[in-house]
Protein backbone atom coordinates (compact mmCIF):
# COMPACT_ATOMS: atom_id res chain seq x y z
CA UNK A 1 0.00 0.00 0.00
CA UNK A 2 1.54 3.26 -1.10
CA UNK A 3 1.42 5.61 1.83
CA UNK A 4 1.91 9.33 1.89
CA UNK A 5 5.65 9.01 2.51
CA UNK A 6 6.07 6.80 -0.55
CA UNK A 7 4.30 9.28 -2.76
CA UNK A 8 6.24 12.15 -1.27
CA UNK A 9 9.59 10.41 -1.80
CA UNK A 10 8.75 9.47 -5.37
CA UNK A 11 7.50 12.99 -6.11
CA UNK A 12 10.64 14.49 -4.62
CA UNK A 13 12.77 12.24 -6.81
CA UNK A 14 10.85 13.17 -9.95
CA UNK A 15 11.16 16.88 -9.19
CA UNK A 16 14.83 16.58 -8.30
CA UNK A 17 15.83 14.79 -11.52
CA UNK A 18 14.25 17.53 -13.59
CA UNK A 19 15.34 20.37 -11.34
CA UNK A 20 18.96 19.30 -11.09
CA UNK A 21 19.51 18.21 -14.68
CA UNK A 22 20.35 21.68 -16.10
CA UNK A 23 22.68 22.26 -13.16
CA UNK A 24 24.50 19.04 -14.07
CA UNK A 25 24.90 20.21 -17.66
CA UNK A 26 26.19 23.54 -16.37
CA UNK A 27 28.64 21.71 -14.12
CA UNK A 28 30.06 19.64 -17.00
CA UNK A 29 30.49 22.83 -19.06
CA UNK A 30 32.16 24.55 -16.13
CA UNK A 31 34.63 21.68 -15.70
CA UNK A 32 35.49 21.76 -19.39
CA UNK A 33 35.88 25.55 -19.38
CA UNK A 34 38.14 25.25 -16.35
CA UNK A 35 40.38 22.72 -18.12
CA UNK A 36 40.61 25.06 -21.09
CA UNK A 37 41.58 27.86 -18.64
CA UNK A 38 38.47 29.84 -19.41
CA UNK A 39 36.05 31.11 -16.83
CA UNK A 40 33.06 29.58 -18.59
CA UNK A 41 29.39 30.47 -18.25
CA UNK A 42 27.67 30.48 -14.89
CA UNK A 43 26.40 27.21 -13.48
CA UNK A 44 22.87 28.58 -13.86
CA UNK A 45 23.25 29.36 -17.57
CA UNK A 46 21.36 26.21 -18.73
CA UNK A 47 18.35 27.34 -16.63
CA UNK A 48 18.49 30.77 -18.25
CA UNK A 49 18.71 29.19 -21.70
CA UNK A 50 15.65 27.06 -20.97
CA UNK A 51 13.70 30.05 -19.66
CA UNK A 52 14.60 32.11 -22.70
CA UNK A 53 13.51 29.32 -25.04
CA UNK A 54 10.24 28.84 -23.16
CA UNK A 55 9.37 32.53 -23.49
CA UNK A 56 9.95 32.57 -27.24
CA UNK A 57 7.47 31.66 -29.93
CA UNK A 58 7.73 28.18 -31.38
CA UNK A 59 8.11 28.28 -35.13
CA UNK A 60 7.45 25.25 -37.25
CA UNK A 61 8.08 24.59 -40.90
CA UNK A 62 5.02 24.91 -43.17
CA UNK A 63 4.88 21.23 -43.99
CA UNK A 64 5.47 20.05 -40.42
CA UNK A 65 2.91 17.44 -39.36
CA UNK A 66 1.62 16.50 -35.91
CA UNK A 67 4.75 14.41 -35.47
CA UNK A 68 6.89 17.52 -35.25
CA UNK A 69 4.52 19.07 -32.73
CA UNK A 70 4.22 16.07 -30.40
CA UNK A 71 7.72 14.61 -30.61
CA UNK A 72 9.37 17.00 -28.11
CA UNK A 73 6.80 16.11 -25.47
CA UNK A 74 7.06 12.38 -26.15
CA UNK A 75 10.83 12.59 -25.88
CA UNK A 76 10.70 14.51 -22.64
CA UNK A 77 8.03 12.26 -21.13
CA UNK A 78 9.87 9.04 -21.98
CA UNK A 79 13.14 10.32 -20.61
CA UNK A 80 11.49 11.68 -17.47
CA UNK A 81 9.76 8.38 -16.75
CA UNK A 82 13.05 6.54 -17.26
CA UNK A 83 14.77 8.95 -14.87
CA UNK A 84 12.00 8.48 -12.31
CA UNK A 85 12.44 4.70 -12.46
CA UNK A 86 16.17 4.73 -11.78
CA UNK A 87 16.99 4.60 -8.07
CA UNK A 88 18.78 7.82 -7.17
CA UNK A 89 18.93 8.57 -3.46
CA UNK A 90 16.71 5.73 -2.24
CA UNK A 91 15.86 2.30 -3.56
CA UNK A 92 12.39 0.83 -3.32
CA UNK A 93 10.31 3.89 -4.17
CA UNK A 94 6.77 3.46 -5.47
CA UNK A 95 7.66 3.17 -9.14
CA UNK A 96 10.64 0.93 -8.60
CA UNK A 97 8.73 -2.29 -9.06
CA UNK A 98 8.66 -1.28 -12.74
CA UNK A 99 12.32 -0.27 -12.83
CA UNK A 100 13.48 -3.09 -15.00
CA UNK A 101 16.76 -2.45 -16.83
CA UNK A 102 15.25 -3.61 -20.10
CA UNK A 103 12.27 -1.28 -19.58
CA UNK A 104 14.64 1.63 -19.07
CA UNK A 105 16.59 0.78 -22.21
CA UNK A 106 13.21 0.59 -23.98
CA UNK A 107 12.15 4.01 -22.73
CA UNK A 108 15.37 5.56 -23.98
CA UNK A 109 14.73 3.75 -27.25
CA UNK A 110 11.26 5.27 -27.46
CA UNK A 111 12.67 8.76 -26.95
CA UNK A 112 15.26 8.14 -29.62
CA UNK A 113 12.66 6.82 -32.04
CA UNK A 114 10.41 9.88 -31.54
CA UNK A 115 13.30 12.26 -32.12
CA UNK A 116 14.51 10.41 -35.21
CA UNK A 117 11.03 10.42 -36.74
CA UNK A 118 10.69 14.12 -35.97
CA UNK A 119 14.04 14.79 -37.60
CA UNK A 120 12.76 13.30 -40.84
CA UNK A 121 9.29 14.87 -40.62
CA UNK A 122 10.00 18.19 -42.32
CA UNK A 123 12.12 16.59 -44.99
CA UNK A 124 15.25 18.72 -44.77
CA UNK A 125 18.53 17.04 -45.56
CA UNK A 126 20.08 17.92 -42.22
CA UNK A 127 17.28 16.32 -40.25
CA UNK A 128 17.44 13.21 -42.38
CA UNK A 129 21.18 12.81 -42.04
CA UNK A 130 20.94 13.33 -38.28
CA UNK A 131 18.22 10.71 -37.94
CA UNK A 132 20.07 8.21 -40.08
CA UNK A 133 23.25 8.61 -38.06
CA UNK A 134 21.39 8.46 -34.76
CA UNK A 135 19.85 5.15 -35.79
CA UNK A 136 23.23 3.83 -36.97
CA UNK A 137 24.73 4.60 -33.57
CA UNK A 138 21.71 3.27 -31.70
CA UNK A 139 21.81 -0.03 -33.55
CA UNK A 140 25.36 -0.46 -32.25
CA UNK A 141 24.90 0.97 -28.76
CA UNK A 142 21.81 -1.05 -27.87
CA UNK A 143 23.32 -4.54 -28.30
CA UNK A 144 26.27 -3.41 -26.20
CA UNK A 145 23.90 -2.14 -23.51
CA UNK A 146 21.91 -5.37 -23.61
CA UNK A 147 25.07 -7.45 -23.12
CA UNK A 148 25.82 -5.35 -20.04
CA UNK A 149 22.25 -5.85 -18.84
CA UNK A 150 22.67 -9.62 -19.25
CA UNK A 151 25.91 -9.60 -17.28
CA UNK A 152 24.49 -7.62 -14.42
CA UNK A 153 21.24 -9.59 -14.37
CA UNK A 154 23.19 -12.86 -14.26
CA UNK A 155 25.06 -11.54 -11.24
CA UNK A 156 22.06 -10.33 -9.34
CA UNK A 157 19.60 -12.93 -10.54
CA UNK A 158 17.18 -10.23 -11.64
CA UNK A 159 17.01 -7.40 -14.13
CA UNK A 160 15.12 -5.20 -11.69
CA UNK A 161 17.23 -2.26 -10.67
CA UNK A 162 15.98 -2.27 -7.09
CA UNK A 163 17.05 -5.89 -6.53
CA UNK A 164 20.38 -5.24 -8.26
CA UNK A 165 20.99 -2.34 -5.89
CA UNK A 166 20.09 -4.51 -2.91
CA UNK A 167 22.37 -7.26 -4.16
CA UNK A 168 25.36 -4.96 -4.64
CA UNK A 169 24.72 -3.21 -1.33
CA UNK A 170 24.66 -6.56 0.46
CA UNK A 171 28.21 -7.13 -0.81
CA UNK A 172 27.19 -10.04 -3.01
CA UNK A 173 29.62 -9.21 -5.77
CA UNK A 174 33.00 -7.99 -4.57
CA UNK A 175 35.68 -7.09 -7.08
CA UNK A 176 34.81 -8.90 -10.27
CA UNK A 177 36.66 -8.39 -13.54
CA UNK A 178 33.52 -8.85 -15.57
CA UNK A 179 31.84 -6.08 -13.61
CA UNK A 180 34.76 -3.81 -14.49
CA UNK A 181 34.39 -4.67 -18.17
CA UNK A 182 30.67 -3.99 -17.94
CA UNK A 183 31.41 -0.60 -16.36
CA UNK A 184 33.68 0.42 -19.23
CA UNK A 185 31.13 -0.81 -21.77
CA UNK A 186 28.31 1.09 -20.08
CA UNK A 187 30.44 4.24 -19.94
CA UNK A 188 31.04 4.05 -23.70
CA UNK A 189 27.34 3.46 -24.34
CA UNK A 190 26.42 6.38 -22.07
CA UNK A 191 28.77 8.68 -23.97
CA UNK A 192 27.23 7.63 -27.26
CA UNK A 193 23.65 7.85 -26.00
CA UNK A 194 24.12 11.33 -24.60
CA UNK A 195 25.88 12.59 -27.73
CA UNK A 196 29.01 13.54 -25.81
CA UNK A 197 32.33 14.32 -27.37
CA UNK A 198 34.15 11.46 -29.00
CA UNK A 199 30.87 10.48 -30.65
CA UNK A 200 29.06 13.78 -31.11
CA UNK A 201 29.72 17.33 -30.05
CA UNK A 202 26.92 18.80 -27.91
CA UNK A 203 28.20 22.36 -28.34
CA UNK A 204 28.15 22.78 -32.09
CA UNK A 205 25.58 23.71 -34.67
CA UNK A 206 28.02 24.08 -37.51
CA UNK A 207 29.73 20.81 -38.16
CA UNK A 208 28.82 18.35 -40.85
CA UNK A 209 29.55 15.59 -38.36
CA UNK A 210 26.81 16.55 -35.92
CA UNK A 211 24.21 13.95 -35.05
CA UNK A 212 21.87 15.09 -32.30
CA UNK A 213 21.94 18.77 -33.25
CA UNK A 214 21.14 17.94 -36.86
CA UNK A 215 17.92 16.20 -35.83
CA UNK A 216 16.66 19.14 -33.79
CA UNK A 217 17.63 21.71 -36.37
CA UNK A 218 14.04 22.66 -37.20
CA UNK A 219 12.92 23.24 -33.62
CA UNK A 220 12.62 26.52 -31.78
CA UNK A 221 10.94 28.03 -28.76
CA UNK A 222 9.28 25.71 -26.29
CA UNK A 223 9.78 22.65 -28.49
CA UNK A 224 13.53 23.17 -28.46
CA UNK A 225 13.36 23.84 -24.72
CA UNK A 226 11.65 20.49 -24.17
CA UNK A 227 14.29 18.70 -26.22
CA UNK A 228 17.15 20.44 -24.47
CA UNK A 229 15.60 19.67 -21.08
CA UNK A 230 15.14 16.05 -22.13
CA UNK A 231 18.80 15.85 -23.14
CA UNK A 232 19.82 17.21 -19.74
CA UNK A 233 17.53 14.79 -17.86
CA UNK A 234 18.87 11.95 -19.98
CA UNK A 235 22.45 12.79 -19.00
CA UNK A 236 21.42 12.85 -15.35
CA UNK A 237 19.53 9.58 -15.75
CA UNK A 238 22.52 7.81 -17.29
CA UNK A 239 24.91 9.04 -14.62
CA UNK A 240 22.40 7.97 -11.95
CA UNK A 241 22.09 4.58 -13.63
CA UNK A 242 25.85 4.06 -13.55
CA UNK A 243 25.94 5.23 -9.94
CA UNK A 244 23.03 2.96 -9.00
CA UNK A 245 24.52 -0.19 -10.51
CA UNK A 246 28.20 0.23 -9.80
CA UNK A 247 28.38 2.56 -6.80
CA UNK A 248 25.13 2.23 -4.86
CA UNK A 249 26.86 3.12 -1.59
CA UNK A 250 25.01 5.37 0.80
CA UNK A 251 21.68 4.87 -0.93
CA UNK A 252 18.74 4.70 1.46
CA UNK A 253 17.06 1.27 1.36
CA UNK A 254 13.53 2.68 1.09
CA UNK A 255 11.25 5.60 1.82
CA UNK A 256 10.49 4.27 5.31
CA UNK A 257 14.09 4.17 6.46
CA UNK A 258 13.79 7.54 8.13
CA UNK A 259 14.79 11.11 7.41
CA UNK A 260 18.47 10.62 8.27
CA UNK A 261 19.03 7.76 5.84
CA UNK A 262 17.25 9.71 3.11
CA UNK A 263 19.41 12.78 3.71
CA UNK A 264 22.57 10.66 3.59
CA UNK A 265 21.34 9.03 0.39
CA UNK A 266 20.62 12.42 -1.14
CA UNK A 267 24.05 13.79 -0.28
CA UNK A 268 25.75 10.62 -1.52
CA UNK A 269 23.81 10.82 -4.78
CA UNK A 270 24.76 14.47 -5.31
CA UNK A 271 28.40 13.69 -4.58
CA UNK A 272 28.39 10.74 -7.00
CA UNK A 273 26.79 12.88 -9.72
CA UNK A 274 29.35 15.64 -9.19
CA UNK A 275 32.24 13.18 -9.40
CA UNK A 276 30.89 11.42 -12.50
CA UNK A 277 30.13 14.73 -14.22
CA UNK A 278 33.64 15.98 -13.43
CA UNK A 279 35.11 12.80 -14.91
CA UNK A 280 32.92 13.27 -17.98
CA UNK A 281 34.08 16.87 -18.38
CA UNK A 282 37.75 15.90 -18.01
CA UNK A 283 37.33 13.04 -20.47
CA UNK A 284 35.63 15.29 -22.99
CA UNK A 285 38.27 17.95 -22.65
CA UNK A 286 41.10 15.49 -23.19
CA UNK A 287 39.85 13.81 -26.34
CA UNK A 288 39.08 14.93 -29.87
CA UNK A 289 35.85 14.24 -31.67
CA UNK A 290 35.98 11.12 -33.78
CA UNK A 291 35.14 10.92 -37.43
CA UNK A 292 31.61 9.61 -37.77
CA UNK A 293 32.83 6.48 -39.49
CA UNK A 294 35.21 5.70 -36.62
CA UNK A 295 32.32 5.70 -34.14
CA UNK A 296 31.04 2.20 -35.06
CA UNK A 297 34.47 0.83 -34.14
CA UNK A 298 34.32 2.65 -30.80
CA UNK A 299 30.87 1.25 -30.06
CA UNK A 300 31.95 -2.14 -31.37
CA UNK A 301 34.57 -2.03 -28.64
CA UNK A 302 31.80 -1.53 -26.10
CA UNK A 303 29.94 -4.51 -27.54
CA UNK A 304 33.09 -6.63 -27.40
CA UNK A 305 33.61 -5.68 -23.76
CA UNK A 306 30.01 -6.55 -22.98
CA UNK A 307 30.33 -9.98 -24.59
CA UNK A 308 33.64 -10.55 -22.80
CA UNK A 309 32.02 -9.64 -19.49
CA UNK A 310 29.31 -12.24 -20.04
CA UNK A 311 31.83 -14.88 -21.13
CA UNK A 312 34.07 -14.22 -18.13
CA UNK A 313 31.10 -14.59 -15.87
CA UNK A 314 30.64 -18.10 -17.18
CA UNK A 315 34.35 -18.80 -16.75
CA UNK A 316 34.35 -17.82 -13.10
CA UNK A 317 31.18 -19.76 -12.38
CA UNK A 318 31.80 -22.77 -14.55
CA UNK A 319 29.35 -23.68 -17.27
CA UNK B 1 46.68 -18.52 0.37
CA UNK B 2 44.55 -15.45 0.91
CA UNK B 3 41.68 -14.19 -1.20
CA UNK B 4 43.09 -10.87 -2.30
CA UNK B 5 45.94 -12.19 -4.44
CA UNK B 6 43.63 -14.61 -6.18
CA UNK B 7 41.35 -11.69 -7.03
CA UNK B 8 44.39 -9.74 -8.18
CA UNK B 9 45.69 -12.56 -10.36
CA UNK B 10 42.24 -12.96 -11.88
CA UNK B 11 41.94 -9.23 -12.50
CA UNK B 12 45.36 -9.06 -14.15
CA UNK B 13 44.59 -12.06 -16.37
CA UNK B 14 41.35 -10.37 -17.43
CA UNK B 15 43.13 -7.12 -18.18
CA UNK B 16 45.68 -9.02 -20.27
CA UNK B 17 42.82 -10.42 -22.30
CA UNK B 18 41.41 -6.92 -22.78
CA UNK B 19 44.83 -5.68 -23.89
CA UNK B 20 44.92 -8.54 -26.42
CA UNK B 21 41.77 -7.01 -27.89
CA UNK B 22 43.50 -3.63 -27.87
CA UNK B 23 46.29 -5.21 -29.92
CA UNK B 24 43.69 -6.35 -32.43
CA UNK B 25 42.05 -2.93 -32.50
CA UNK B 26 45.13 -0.71 -32.53
CA UNK B 27 46.10 0.44 -35.99
CA UNK B 28 49.27 2.39 -35.33
CA UNK B 29 52.62 0.78 -34.69
CA UNK B 30 53.58 2.99 -31.74
CA UNK B 31 50.25 2.27 -30.05
CA UNK B 32 50.65 -1.42 -30.79
CA UNK B 33 54.08 -1.53 -29.14
CA UNK B 34 52.80 0.40 -26.11
CA UNK B 35 49.87 -1.99 -25.77
CA UNK B 36 52.31 -4.89 -25.88
CA UNK B 37 54.41 -3.26 -23.15
CA UNK B 38 51.24 -2.80 -21.08
CA UNK B 39 50.35 -6.45 -21.52
CA UNK B 40 53.81 -7.52 -20.42
CA UNK B 41 53.58 -5.31 -17.35
CA UNK B 42 50.22 -6.85 -16.50
CA UNK B 43 51.75 -10.29 -17.00
CA UNK B 44 54.46 -9.39 -14.49
CA UNK B 45 51.80 -8.37 -11.96
CA UNK B 46 49.74 -11.50 -12.62
CA UNK B 47 52.78 -13.72 -12.14
CA UNK B 48 53.75 -11.88 -8.96
CA UNK B 49 50.23 -12.39 -7.61
CA UNK B 50 50.47 -16.07 -8.51
CA UNK B 51 53.83 -16.26 -6.76
CA UNK B 52 52.21 -14.92 -3.61
CA UNK B 53 49.17 -17.15 -3.95
CA UNK B 54 51.19 -20.32 -4.53
CA UNK B 55 53.97 -19.30 -2.11
CA UNK B 56 56.49 -20.01 -4.83
CA UNK B 57 59.32 -17.44 -4.60
CA UNK B 58 60.97 -18.44 -7.88
CA UNK B 59 57.92 -17.05 -9.70
CA UNK B 60 58.99 -13.58 -8.55
CA UNK B 61 62.05 -14.04 -10.78
CA UNK B 62 59.70 -14.84 -13.65
CA UNK B 63 57.71 -11.69 -12.90
CA UNK B 64 60.88 -9.60 -12.84
CA UNK B 65 62.04 -11.13 -16.14
CA UNK B 66 58.67 -10.37 -17.71
CA UNK B 67 58.78 -6.77 -16.51
CA UNK B 68 62.37 -5.98 -17.49
CA UNK B 69 62.73 -7.94 -20.71
CA UNK B 70 59.23 -7.86 -22.15
CA UNK B 71 57.83 -4.77 -20.46
CA UNK B 72 60.80 -2.49 -21.07
CA UNK B 73 63.67 -3.82 -23.20
CA UNK B 74 61.76 -5.34 -26.12
CA UNK B 75 59.25 -2.46 -26.49
CA UNK B 76 62.08 0.11 -26.43
CA UNK B 77 64.01 -1.87 -29.01
CA UNK B 78 60.87 -2.20 -31.15
CA UNK B 79 60.29 1.55 -30.98
CA UNK B 80 63.86 2.09 -32.23
CA UNK B 81 63.45 -0.47 -35.00
CA UNK B 82 60.21 1.15 -36.12
CA UNK B 83 61.86 4.57 -36.21
CA UNK B 84 64.88 3.29 -38.12
CA UNK B 85 62.71 1.41 -40.59
CA UNK B 86 60.67 4.55 -41.07
CA UNK B 87 57.36 2.69 -40.79
CA UNK B 88 55.74 4.67 -37.93
CA UNK B 89 52.62 5.21 -40.02
CA UNK B 90 49.36 3.29 -40.23
CA UNK B 91 49.22 -0.47 -40.37
CA UNK B 92 47.59 -2.06 -43.36
CA UNK B 93 45.13 -4.69 -42.31
CA UNK B 94 44.05 -7.72 -44.26
CA UNK B 95 40.49 -7.57 -42.91
CA UNK B 96 38.67 -4.71 -41.21
CA UNK B 97 38.64 -3.93 -37.51
CA UNK B 98 35.03 -4.94 -36.95
CA UNK B 99 35.45 -8.36 -38.53
CA UNK B 100 38.69 -8.93 -36.65
CA UNK B 101 37.04 -8.04 -33.34
CA UNK B 102 34.18 -10.44 -34.04
CA UNK B 103 36.69 -13.17 -34.87
CA UNK B 104 38.46 -12.30 -31.63
CA UNK B 105 35.26 -12.71 -29.63
CA UNK B 106 34.53 -16.02 -31.31
CA UNK B 107 38.05 -17.24 -30.59
CA UNK B 108 37.73 -16.20 -26.92
CA UNK B 109 34.48 -18.10 -26.55
CA UNK B 110 36.07 -21.09 -28.24
CA UNK B 111 38.94 -21.00 -25.74
CA UNK B 112 36.52 -20.84 -22.82
CA UNK B 113 34.35 -23.64 -24.18
CA UNK B 114 37.40 -25.84 -24.76
CA UNK B 115 39.10 -25.25 -21.42
CA UNK B 116 36.16 -25.36 -19.03
CA UNK B 117 34.95 -28.95 -19.59
CA UNK B 118 38.51 -30.33 -19.72
CA UNK B 119 39.68 -28.88 -16.41
CA UNK B 120 36.77 -29.70 -14.16
CA UNK B 121 38.97 -31.12 -11.42
CA UNK B 122 41.43 -28.22 -11.32
CA UNK B 123 41.29 -25.30 -8.89
CA UNK B 124 39.16 -22.34 -9.94
CA UNK B 125 42.08 -19.99 -10.42
CA UNK B 126 44.01 -22.47 -12.58
CA UNK B 127 40.94 -23.01 -14.71
CA UNK B 128 40.41 -19.33 -15.28
CA UNK B 129 44.06 -18.75 -15.98
CA UNK B 130 44.14 -21.57 -18.50
CA UNK B 131 41.02 -20.25 -20.23
CA UNK B 132 42.38 -16.71 -20.41
CA UNK B 133 45.81 -17.95 -21.48
CA UNK B 134 44.42 -20.01 -24.32
CA UNK B 135 42.32 -17.02 -25.41
CA UNK B 136 45.38 -14.76 -25.33
CA UNK B 137 47.41 -17.29 -27.35
CA UNK B 138 44.67 -17.54 -29.97
CA UNK B 139 44.24 -13.76 -30.07
CA UNK B 140 48.00 -13.42 -30.58
CA UNK B 141 47.73 -15.80 -33.52
CA UNK B 142 44.82 -13.77 -34.84
CA UNK B 143 46.88 -10.57 -34.55
CA UNK B 144 49.63 -12.29 -36.53
CA UNK B 145 47.40 -13.44 -39.36
CA UNK B 146 45.31 -10.26 -39.59
CA UNK B 147 48.34 -8.02 -40.17
CA UNK B 148 50.59 -7.67 -43.16
CA UNK B 149 53.26 -5.59 -41.52
CA UNK B 150 56.15 -7.74 -40.28
CA UNK B 151 56.65 -5.64 -37.13
CA UNK B 152 53.05 -6.12 -36.00
CA UNK B 153 53.35 -9.82 -36.70
CA UNK B 154 56.32 -9.91 -34.35
CA UNK B 155 54.20 -8.19 -31.71
CA UNK B 156 51.42 -10.74 -32.21
CA UNK B 157 54.00 -13.47 -31.67
CA UNK B 158 55.30 -11.85 -28.49
CA UNK B 159 51.76 -11.43 -27.16
CA UNK B 160 51.14 -15.13 -27.88
CA UNK B 161 54.18 -15.91 -25.76
CA UNK B 162 52.74 -13.78 -22.93
CA UNK B 163 49.71 -16.08 -22.98
CA UNK B 164 51.97 -19.13 -22.76
CA UNK B 165 53.77 -17.74 -19.72
CA UNK B 166 50.43 -16.98 -18.08
CA UNK B 167 49.33 -20.59 -18.62
CA UNK B 168 52.65 -21.95 -17.36
CA UNK B 169 52.61 -19.95 -14.13
CA UNK B 170 48.97 -20.82 -13.50
CA UNK B 171 49.96 -24.49 -13.21
CA UNK B 172 51.80 -25.37 -10.04
CA UNK B 173 55.49 -26.13 -9.98
CA UNK B 174 56.96 -24.94 -13.24
CA UNK B 175 60.75 -25.12 -12.82
CA UNK B 176 62.70 -21.89 -13.08
CA UNK B 177 65.09 -23.42 -15.61
CA UNK B 178 62.25 -23.82 -18.09
CA UNK B 179 61.12 -20.26 -17.50
CA UNK B 180 64.59 -18.77 -17.95
CA UNK B 181 65.24 -20.76 -21.10
CA UNK B 182 61.89 -19.68 -22.55
CA UNK B 183 62.67 -16.05 -21.77
CA UNK B 184 66.04 -16.31 -23.47
CA UNK B 185 64.68 -18.12 -26.49
CA UNK B 186 62.19 -15.29 -26.87
CA UNK B 187 65.01 -12.79 -26.70
CA UNK B 188 66.99 -14.73 -29.29
CA UNK B 189 63.91 -15.01 -31.49
CA UNK B 190 63.44 -11.26 -31.14
CA UNK B 191 67.02 -10.56 -32.22
CA UNK B 192 66.77 -12.93 -35.17
CA UNK B 193 63.48 -11.38 -36.23
CA UNK B 194 64.99 -7.91 -35.84
CA UNK B 195 67.85 -8.77 -38.18
CA UNK B 196 65.38 -10.46 -40.50
CA UNK B 197 63.24 -7.31 -40.61
CA UNK B 198 66.14 -5.21 -41.81
CA UNK B 199 67.02 -7.86 -44.41
CA UNK B 200 63.42 -7.79 -45.73
CA UNK B 201 63.48 -4.01 -45.86
CA UNK B 202 66.84 -3.95 -47.64
CA UNK B 203 65.62 -6.32 -50.30
CA UNK B 204 62.06 -5.11 -50.86
CA UNK B 205 62.02 -1.51 -49.56
CA UNK B 206 59.05 -2.43 -47.34
CA UNK B 207 58.17 -4.65 -44.39
CA UNK B 208 54.91 -5.74 -45.93
CA UNK B 209 55.16 -9.52 -45.91
CA UNK B 210 53.10 -9.76 -49.07
CA UNK B 211 56.27 -8.65 -50.84
CA UNK B 212 57.68 -12.06 -49.89
CA UNK B 213 54.70 -13.83 -51.42
CA UNK B 214 55.12 -11.88 -54.62
CA UNK B 215 58.82 -12.69 -54.65
CA UNK B 216 58.10 -16.39 -54.41
CA UNK B 217 55.67 -16.03 -57.28
CA UNK B 218 52.66 -16.97 -55.13
CA UNK B 219 50.81 -13.77 -55.85
CA UNK B 220 50.31 -12.31 -59.31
Amino acid sequence: MAGLIDIFAQGLEMLLVVGLAPLLVGWVRKVKAHVFRRRGPSLLQPYRDLLRLFSKDALLAENASWISRTAPYVVFAAVWVAAALIPTFAAGLVFHWAADLIAIVGLFGLARFALAVAGMDVGTSFGGIGSSREMLLASLAEPAMLMVVFTISLFAGSSQLASIVDFVLAGGIGIRPSLGLALVAVAIVAIAENARIPVDNPATHLELTMVHEAMVFEYSGRHLAMIEAAAAVKLLAWLSLIAAIFLPFGMAPGPHSGFGAMAVGLLAWLAKLAVLATLLGLFEASIAKMRVFRVPEFLGGAFALGVLATVLLFVSRGL
Amino acid sequence: MSGIDIELARLMATLMLVVSFMLLYQDRLAGLINAYALQSGLLALAVAAQAHAQEAPHLYVTALLALVVKGLAIPLALHRIVLRLGVHREIEKVIGVGTTMLFGLAVTMLAVLVVLPVTETAAALTREDLGFALAIVLLGLLTMISRRNAVSQVIGFMSLENGLILAATGARGMPLVVEVSVAFSILIAFIVVGIFLFRIRERFDSVDVHALDRFRGELP
